[in-house]
């Protein structure tokens, strides 16, 4: 995607990261920034499903063209999914951050941690 | 200033002036008595030429393996050196370079290590090859760790086969990781597994193993597979081209110690590890990997393509750092290996073959030496002897001889471990014979015998 973009719908953490929070389940995935900061991408190393992932902790890997880089659960709960097409497209985090480029899935264990993320627009203005 | 030009006498008293010292002592007074260098009990200087020729009367001592009959081996080899390998790596565009760190301008460096790492996967049969590693023991410690990144699980099992110094490298280094080393017992000369369980991460052997050997790899790799464990083969990469490919084998990672193809013993090194994994391990690989690619005018191209584990790409999280020392020596293991050919390298392995087998044939018919174990070999075998190996030794070495390494003090059975190479021609060998036969016999004749006879020397008979 050539241009910035920070859906409304998202929640933010201001390590780049985004939760696209569905009932007790949340998405996850980098943000617009964080791709284009990483440059192309060319692997995702995921947790194991069933793994346990702490908010703020690192829970996965990318690797660009430039380096290996954590990526940080913005929300703490268990692994329920992976996105297994990412071992064959890594550069959908690039192309598509909020959609084919998700990450994982998380069964949530307190969902009240939504309320310490940012909107698109709070989230937007740390950019600046 | 370069070291070969002193301060004299004028420049010191210059400099003195300039900082309103009047003496050297007067400079240094500050500095208590007690915690100067006591320079009196040191020789005064001598000159270039007199230490030049201490220096060679004690190089002089050393014996090389083209001044005795060396039957030594035990991992590294005396095999000939083609004067094509040093006209080769001592260009400067290969001699001189430090890794550079934009590795695409130096295509023919990196367009050698593809050619490496190829003739490495097909040597061990498997997917990948890295560019190479420090040496054999570091290699089996580092495979190790790959196994460790791989599953968590907490646990090493390697085979009393495998090199001592590869295992104590590897007892040394999984210590901080956490992780346990158990070794595994030789029986009848090949390694046995029992109890392999799901807290195995590896099981670590050697192909032939350090008696000389040949281990069944496939049926070990089954039982490590069968527990969930990878399977960690050191090799020694010249019997290689007669035995089944470590990768046909079952075996997940192959590693092992390059100074056989195409670097000389040199009291030990420098020489380099080799490292191949499965396509699955590939991004656990330590060091870096280089690929062949297309440039954007489609012209052949080649680039590091895969650096996983190194500081530039993982910064503070990085877990392996392989810079450049040994490019140079893996260099000469690639000229080496197409010097022989695919042809040439089994042709060599099959004349190691043959020779093994009439000296093993010819030490075993010896009165007083027996074979320390009848599994098949290819370059190496371990005999008993009926007499102490040390002396045994020492009387061959008198003779010119040096017949082989002495296995007791590496923690095996006392015996010898003998290793033939193409250098070695069956005159060699008839030779060793002759020398290895007399000296048991001279030691079991001294011991039967003393003191009634007067065969014995003054200096054996004090000692028994």
């Amino acid at each position: 995607v050539a241009q910035a973009s920070y859906p409304e719908e998202l929640i933010y953490h201001s390590e780049h990261d985004w939760a696209r929070v569905d009932g007790d389940q949340a998405t996850f995935g980098i943000t617009w920034y964080a791709q284009d900061q990483l440059g192309e991408v060319v692997f995702f190393d995921p947790p194991k499903v069933g793994a346990t992932v702490s908010k703020d902790q690192p829970y996965a890997e990318v690797e660009s063209v430039k380096a290996v880089s954590d990526v940080i659960a913005p929300l703490s709960g268990e692994i329920v999914s992976v996105n297994e097409t990412l071992s064959d497209k890594p550069e959908s985090i690039n192309d598509d951050p909020y959609g084919e480029g998700w990450l994982v899935r998380v069964k949530l264990s307190d969902p009240s941690e939504t309320e310490s993320l940012m909107d698109a627009s709070s989230y937007e203005a740390t950019l600046s | 200033l370069s070291s070969y030009v002193s301060a004299t006498d004028a420049d010191q008293r210059e400099m003195l002036e300039a900082i309103g010292a009047g003496s050297i002592d007067e400079l240094f007074a500050s500095i208590p008595p007690s915690l100067r260098l006591e320079t009196n009990g040191l020789s005064p200087g001598r000159s270039e030429q007199e230490v030049y020729n201490e220096l060679r009367a004690l190089a002089a001592r050393n014996a090389s393996t083209e001044d005795e009959l060396s039957f030594l081996g035990g991992g590294m080899y005396d095999h000939y050196v083609p004067a094509l390998i040093d006209s080769i790596i001592s260009r400067s565009e290969f001699l001189t370079p430090y890794t550079p760190y934009q590795p695409e301008i130096s295509q023919g460096g990196l367009q050698a290590m593809f050619e490496y790492q190829t003739a490495i996967c097909e040597l061990t049969g498997l997917d990948v090859s890295n560019a190479s590693v420090y040496e054999g023991p570091s290699a089996v410690a580092a495979a190790a760790y790959v196994a460790k990144l791989h599953h968590g699980r907490a646990r090493l099992v390697v085979s009393e086969g495998v090199h001592p110094h590869s295992r104590e490298t590897l007892r040394t280094l999984a210590h901080p990781w956490g992780m346990e080393v158990v070794e595994a017992p030789l029986r009848e000369g090949i390694t046995s597994f029992e109890g392999l369980d799901a807290d195995v991460s590896a099981v670590i052997v050697q192909q032939p193993n350090f008696l000389g050997a040949v281990e069944d790899l496939a049926s070990l790799a089954g039982a490590a597979r069968a527990a969930g464990a990878l399977t960690i083969c050191a090799c020694d990469p010249l019997p290689l081209a007669l035995l089944k490919a470590p990768g046909e084998c079952g075996v997940d990672i192959a590693v092992g110690e390059g100074q056989t193809l195409g670097n000389r013993l040199d009291f030990g090194g420098p020489s380099f590890g080799f490292f191949a994994s499965t396509a699955e391990l590939m991004r656990r690989l330590p060091g870096r990997i280089a690929g062949q690619t297309r440039d954007a005018d489609d012209r052949r191209g080649f680039v590091l393509t895969l650096q996983t584990r190194e500081q530039h790409i993982r910064r503070e999280k990085a877990t392996s750092n392989i810079c450049t020392a040994q490019a140079l020596n893996a260099l000469a293991g690639v000229i080496y290996l197409s010097w022989l050919g695919r042809r040439g390298i089994v042709e060599l392995a099959e004349l190691m073959l043959q020779r093994t087998a009439y000296a093993r044939e010819r030490l075993s018919g010896l009165d007083g030496v027996s074979l320390l174990h009848e599994q098949p070999v290819v370059r190496e075998f371990a005999v008993r002897l009926d007499a102490p190996v040390d002396r045994v030794i020492d009387r061959c070495l008198a003779d010119g001889v040096n017949p082989g390494l002495s296995l007791g003090p590496l923690g095996y059975e006392e015996g010898l471990l003998v290793a033939i190479t193409e250098q070695r021609t069956a005159v060699d060998i008839d030779r060793l014979a002759d020398v290895l036969g007399a000296a048991v016999a001279a030691e079991r004749s001294a011991v039967v015998t003393w003191p009634n006879s007067g065969a014995v020397s003054g200096t054996q008979g004090a000692e028994l």
